[in-house]
C-alpha cells in the first residue's frame, strides 16, 4: 500500500505559539570550549529583512555521530547532553543565531567522507513549505573540494552561498531567499 | 529496522512523492509567496546519512497535560470543545511513533495569543492555543481544544483564512520534516482561501481537511474531528523484494 503523502501549508506569523524555541537555539552552553556561534540575516527578494522565520539546524556531534538509532556507528560515542538540533527565530533586523559545536565529518554513500556540514531549514510566512539547505564550513578548504554534495554543484556561485564566513566566535551563514544571490536551497 | 542501519555511507533514501503533493513555492495568489519564494530552481540532494537522521525528541519534551489545551489556565476557554485526534503513517501505511507533534491555533473568535495579530476580535484569557504531544505505538495522537474560528486578513479585498489549526511534525527523519495545516469540513470559506487553493490537485486538498468523528465525540460533553497524517515513506530495499 503506497499512500501519498499530506501537503504542506505554510507555518503563517504565528508559529511562536506552537513552536517553543526559547532553549533550543544552544545546543551546547556558551561556555563550552569548543562552542561557536552560527548566525546571520534572512532577507527576502526586495533585500529586506524577513523577521517572522524559523530556523531549524540539524547536525552530528563534534565527533561526527548523529544522535539517531541509524547513525550505529558505535565506535563515535554520543555525547551526553547533544541532541543536535536546534531551533530559533529571527529578529525584528531578520538575525538567527545559534551556539553550537562544528559537527565532525559523517560518512558519504559513495564512500568516504561527507565535509562538515550542518542541515538547515527555513520557515516563514509566505513559504508554503520549508526551504532546506546546508551550511558548510570556511575552514575546510579541502573536505568541501572532496564533499560530494558541495562537488556536484556546478556553479561556483550558487556552490560558495553554502560555505558560511569566519566571524569572531564562529561563522555568518547570510539567507537569501530569491534574487541574484539568492542561497542555494535543496529538494531534500 | 535493523536491516537499514548505516553502517557506513550508504542509506536507504525517502521517496520525492511529496513534490507533486506539495505547494509550489510560488503561488502568486498568496501574494506572501512573491517576494519570499526562491527564483532559482531548487537542487536535488540524494539522501545521505544527514537526511535519513532527525532529531529524536522523549518524553521530557512533552508535559502531562500539553496534549489539552483547554486546561492551561485558571478557566475554561470560551468556544466549541473539540477532540482531534488521528493517526501518523508513513506512505507505505506503517505507523510513524514516538514522533512530536506540535499544534497551534486561533482562538474561538479567531484571535491568535501573538502581539503582530491586530485583528480587532476578544483575546481569551484562558486559551494560549498551543499544544503538543508524541504519537503512541499506533502513531495515534490526540488533542483536546476549542475549535477555532475564521480571521480575516490583508491578501486581497476581503480575504478570510479558513479555520484551521497549524500542525507541525518530524517523523524520522530530516527529510520528513512536515509542517501543515488542518481544516474543517463545510467551511464556506475555502473558495477563497489561497493558502489552501496552494495544494494543486483536489484530492491532496481535500485531504487537509478534517472529518467529523462521531465515534470519538464524548457525549454529553464535546464533539471529535479525525485528521489522518501520511510522512513520506521509504525507497524500497533488496531485503525487502
Amino acid at each position: 500500500m503506497t499512500l501519498r503523502p499530506t501537503a504542506s501549508q505554510t507555518v503563517g506569523p504565528f508559529f511562536i505559539i506552537g513552536l517553543p524555541h526559547d532553549a533550543l537555539a544552544e545546543l551546547v552552553p556558551p561556555d563550552d570550549p569548543d562552542a561557536i556561534r552560527l548566525g546571520g540575516v534572512v532577507l527576502d527578494g526586495a533585500g529586506e529583512p524577513v523577521d517572522d522565520a524559523l530556523i531549524e539546524i540539524w547536525q552530528a556531534s563534534r565527533a561526527g555521530r548523529y544522535a539517531h538509532p541509524e547513525d550505529t556507528r558505535e565506535e563515535i560515542p554520543l555525547e551526553d547532553g547533544f541532541d543536535g538540533f536546534g531551533r530559533c527565530t529571527t529578529d525584528p533586523n531578520g538575525f538567527y543565531g545559534f551556539v553550537t559545536v562544528k559537527p565532525g565529518p559523517v560518512p558519504a554513500p559513495e564512500g568516504g567522507m561527507q565535509a562538515p556540514h550542518i542541515e538547515m531549514s527555513v520557515f516563514a510566512r509566505g513559504l508554503l513549505k520549508r526551504l532546506a539547505t546546508r551550511v558548510y564550513f570556511p575552514d575546510e578548504t579541502e573536505a568541501n573540494e572532496a564533499d560530494p554534495v558541495l562537488s556536484s554543484i556546478e556553479d561556483p556561485a550558487e556552490r560558495s552561498t553554502l560555505v558560511a564566513q569566519p566571524e569572531d566566535g564562529g561563522v555568518r551563514f547570510d539567507i537569501h531567499l530569491q534574487g541574484d544571490r539568492q542561497t542555494t536551497f535543496f529538494s531534500v | 529496522m535493523a536491516g537499514r542501519a548505516a553502517t557506513g555511507g550508504e542509506v536507504v533514501g525517502y521517496r520525492r512523492d511529496h513534490d507533486a503533493v506539495d505547494p509550489p513555492y510560488l503561488h502568486p495568489d498568496y501574494v506572501g509567496t512573491r517576494l519570499r519564494a526562491p527564483t532559482r530552481a531548487l537542487i536535488p540532494l540524494r539522501h545521505t546519512l544527514s537526511e535519513v537522521t532527525g532529531p529524536v525528541f522523549g518524553h521530557e519534551r512533552v508535559g502531562e497535560l500539553d496534549h489539552d489545551l483547554t486546561r492551561q489556565h485558571a478557566g475554561e476557554p470560551l468556544g466549541e470543545r473539540i477532540i482531534l485526534g488521528g493517526r501518523v503513517l508513513d506512505g507505505d501505511g506503517r505507523p510513524v511513533t514516538g514522533t512530536l507533534v506540535e499544534i497551534w491555533q486561533a482562538n474561538s473568535a479567531g484571535r491568535y495569543l501573538h502581539e503582530v495579530d491586530r485583528h480587532p476580535a476578544p483575546i481569551d484569557p484562558n486559551f494560549s492555543g498551543g499544544g503538543r504531544c508524541l504519537t503512541d505505538d499506533e502513531g495515534r495522537y490526540h488533542f483536546i481544544t476549542i475549535k477555532p474560528g475564521a480571521y480575516p486578513w490583508r491578501n486581497h479585498p476581503n480575504a478570510w483564512r479558513a479555520a484551521h489549526i497549524h500542525i507541525s511534525l518530524f517523523g524520522p527523519a530530516f527529510a520528513t520534516r512536515l509542517v501543515t495545516q488542518m481544516y474543517f469540513p463545510g467551511d464556506p470559506l475555502f473558495f477563497q482561501d489561497p493558502i489552501f487553493h496552494s495544494v494543486r490537485e483536489q484530492r491532496d486538498r481535500e485531504r487537509l481537511i478534517s472529518q467529523f468523528d462521531l465515534d470519538h465525540t464524548v457525549p454529553e460533553w464535546a464533539l471529535a474531528y479525525r485528521f489522518d497524517i501520511v510522512l513520506r515513506g521509504r525507497e524500497s530495499t533488496a531485503m525487502e523484494h
